[in-house]
C-alpha cells in the first residue's frame, strides 16, 4: 500500500467526479457491504454539528479569567485541566493552552493540513483549512490579522503556534477591559473562535 | 523534497476570509464526507498517519483542484482500495458485487459513536528513554525535510523550517513517529518537543523583529547546536 514513490494511485478517479455524487456513491457501496451503518454517520454528523463547538473552549477561556488556580492548572497541563471539565476526545487527546500577553500574541495553524482542537472549537471553518491561511499565516501574521480586522499595538510580538504533531492548540486571549464582576457564564459570552485561534480578539462588554 | 501540501511560508496566495458566524458544514456533502472517513477508520485497516499521508500523495494536481473534503473522500477512495476493502469494479455503478451484506461487526455502530470520538487515540507513550534536549537548548531543524525510512514518504517536518535555528521550548514527552508509523514500520516513539524559531531565521523579511513561529517536532527532525 506505499507507492509513494511510484507516483499516485488515483482509484478515486473511478468514481462521479461530482463531489456530492461521489460521497453518495462510497458511502453506498460501503453500506451494501456491510462496513459502515447510515446511523452512525448520522450520529457524528450530529455530534459536530450539534453538540461539539467553540462554546466549549469559550467556557474554559471564561473558567480561566475567573479562576486562578485553574488558570494555572492549564497553562502547567491544558490537557489534564481540561479533561476535568469532560472536552475530551478525537483531535483533542493531547492539548497546549497558550496564554496572550501585553507583551505576545499567539495565533495558531497547521500548515500541512488542518490540525485543530476538536472537542473545545469543533470542525475547523473553512478558512483555517484554506491553503490562503496556511501558506500566509506563518510568514504574516500580521497581515493576516489585519484581513480580519485585528491591529496589533506595535510592540507586541506575535508567536505563531505550526501544528505539526498531535498537540493541540487553544490560545486563552487577554480579559476585555470592562468585564470585572462578570461571572464565567456572562464572561463566556464574548469569547468568539476566532480570539482561541489566534484571529481574534474576544468581544467587549456591552454598557 | 517536499509535496504539494507542505504550504507553509509559500507565495502567491490571496487574502484570508473570515467566516465569524462558523458555518460547521458549508454543503452537507462535506458532513458526510467527514464521517464517511471517521466511519471507515474505525474499520481499522489504517492509522492517522497513513491517512494523513493519503491525502498527500494525490496528484499534485489534484491535490490543488480538490476542495479540502474532496481531498479527504479521494484519499479515502484509494486507501479503501489500497488496503483491499474494496475493489475497483465496486466503484464502477452496477459493476463489482452487488450483493447486500449483513452488517460486519467491526462496522461502527451509532451507539457506539460518542464513546469512539470520546475516547480519541492518544499518541503519547511510556517510554522510559532519555530526552536528547532539555528546554532552553538551542537546536537545528535538518537541512532536508525529508522521510529518513521511506523516499518521499510521510514527514511532518515542513520545508520552510529545514535548517533553521531555534530552541527548545517545551518538552511534550514520547509521541508515535509519523514518519515510520505511515508506512506500516511501527510506532517507533520519539521525544516530540515545541521548537520556537525566530521569524528572522525562515523569513527574509519577518514582521516584527521578535516575532517566533513554534513548531512541535521529533527529536530526530533536530541535531544539537554549540
Amino acid at each position: 500500500m506505499e507507492g509513494s514513490e511510484n507516483g499516485p494511485v488515483s482509484a478515486h478517479s473511478h468514481l462521479p467526479a461530482d463531489p456530492e455524487l461521489r460521497v453518495k456513491a462510497l458511502e453506498e457501496v460501503l453500506v451494501r457491504k456491510g462496513l459502515v451503518e447510515p446511523a452512525a454517520l448520522d450520529a457524528i454528523i450530529d455530534m459536530y454539528q450539534n453538540r461539539i463547538g467553540p462554546r466549549n473552549g469559550a467556557r474554559v477561556v471564561a473558567r480561566a479569567w475567573s479562576d486562578p488556580n485553574f488558570r494555572s492548572a492549564l497553562l502547567a497541563d491544558a490537557s489534564d485541566a481540561i479533561a476535568e471539565m469532560g472536552y475530551v476526545g478525537r483531535q483533542g487527546e493531547h492539548i497546549t493552552a497558550v496564554e496572550n500577553t501585553p507583551d505576545t500574541h499567539n495565533i495558531v495553524v497547521c500548515t500541512l493540513c488542518s490540525c485543530y482542537p476538536w472537542p473545545l472549537l469543533g470542525i475547523p471553518p473553512g478558512w483555517y483549512k484554506s491553503d490562503e491561511y496556511r501558506a500566509r499565516a506563518v510568514r504574516e501574521p500580521r497581515k493576516v490579522l489585519a484581513e480580519f480586522g485585528v491591529t496589533l499595538p506595535k510592540g507586541k510580538a506575535v508567536r505563531v503556534w505550526d501544528s505539526t504533531a498531535e498537540m493541540r492548540y487553544i490560545v486563552i486571549p487577554e480579559r476585555p477591559p470592562g468585564s470585572t464582576g462578570m461571572d464565567q457564564e456572562a464572561l463566556a459570552e464574548l469569547v468568539t473562535r476566532d480570539s482561541m485561534i489566534g484571529t481574534g480578539l474576544p468581544m467587549e462588554p456591552q454598557r | 523534497m517536499t509535496r504539494v501540501h507542505d504550504m507553509g511560508g509559500r507565495f502567491g496566495y490571496g487574502a484570508v476570509r473570515p467566516d465569524p458566524d462558523g458555518t460547521t458544514f458549508e454543503e452537507s456533502w462535506h458532513a458526510r464526507a467527514l464521517a464517511l472517513t471517521l466511519a471507515a477508520g474505525t474499520l481499522g485497516r489504517w492509522n492517522i498517519d497513513v491517512s494523513r499521508h493519503a491525502r498527500e500523495r494525490l496528484h499534485p494536481r489534484e491535490y490543488t483542484r480538490f476542495s479540502y473534503f474532496e481531498k479527504w473522500l479521494a484519499a479515502l477512495t484509494n486507501l479503501l482500495v489500497e488496503t483491499g476493502v474494496l475493489e475497483i469494479s465496486d466503484l464502477l455503478p452496477c459493476a463489482g458485487d452487488q450483493t447486500a451484506r449483513a452488517p460486519s461487526s467491526h462496522a461502527l455502530k451509532a451507539e457506539d459513536v460518542n464513546a469512539l470520538l470520546g475516547r480519541g487515540s492518544p499518541t503519547t507513550r511510556d517510554c522510559q528513554g532519555l530526552a536528547r534536549f532539555s528546554v532552553g537548548d538551542p537546536v537545528r531543524a535538518h537541512r532536508l525535510a525529508e522521510n529518513r525510512l521511506v523516499p518521499g514518504g510521510h514527514t511532518r517536518l515542513p520545508a520552510y523550517a529545514a535548517g533553521a535555528r531555534g530552541r527548545v521550548l517545551r518538552h511534550h514527552g514520547f509521541h508515535v513517529f509519523p514518519d515510520s508509523n505511515a508506512h506500516g514500520l511501527g510506532e517507533a516513539p520519539q521525544p516530540l518537543y515545541a521548537v520556537a524559531f525566530p521569524a528572522a531565521e525562515l523569513w527574509v523579511n519577518p514582521e516584527h523583529p521578535h516575532d517566533e513561529v513554534v513548531l512541535d517536532l521529533w527529536e530526530s527532525y533536530l541535531e544539537p547546536m554549540q
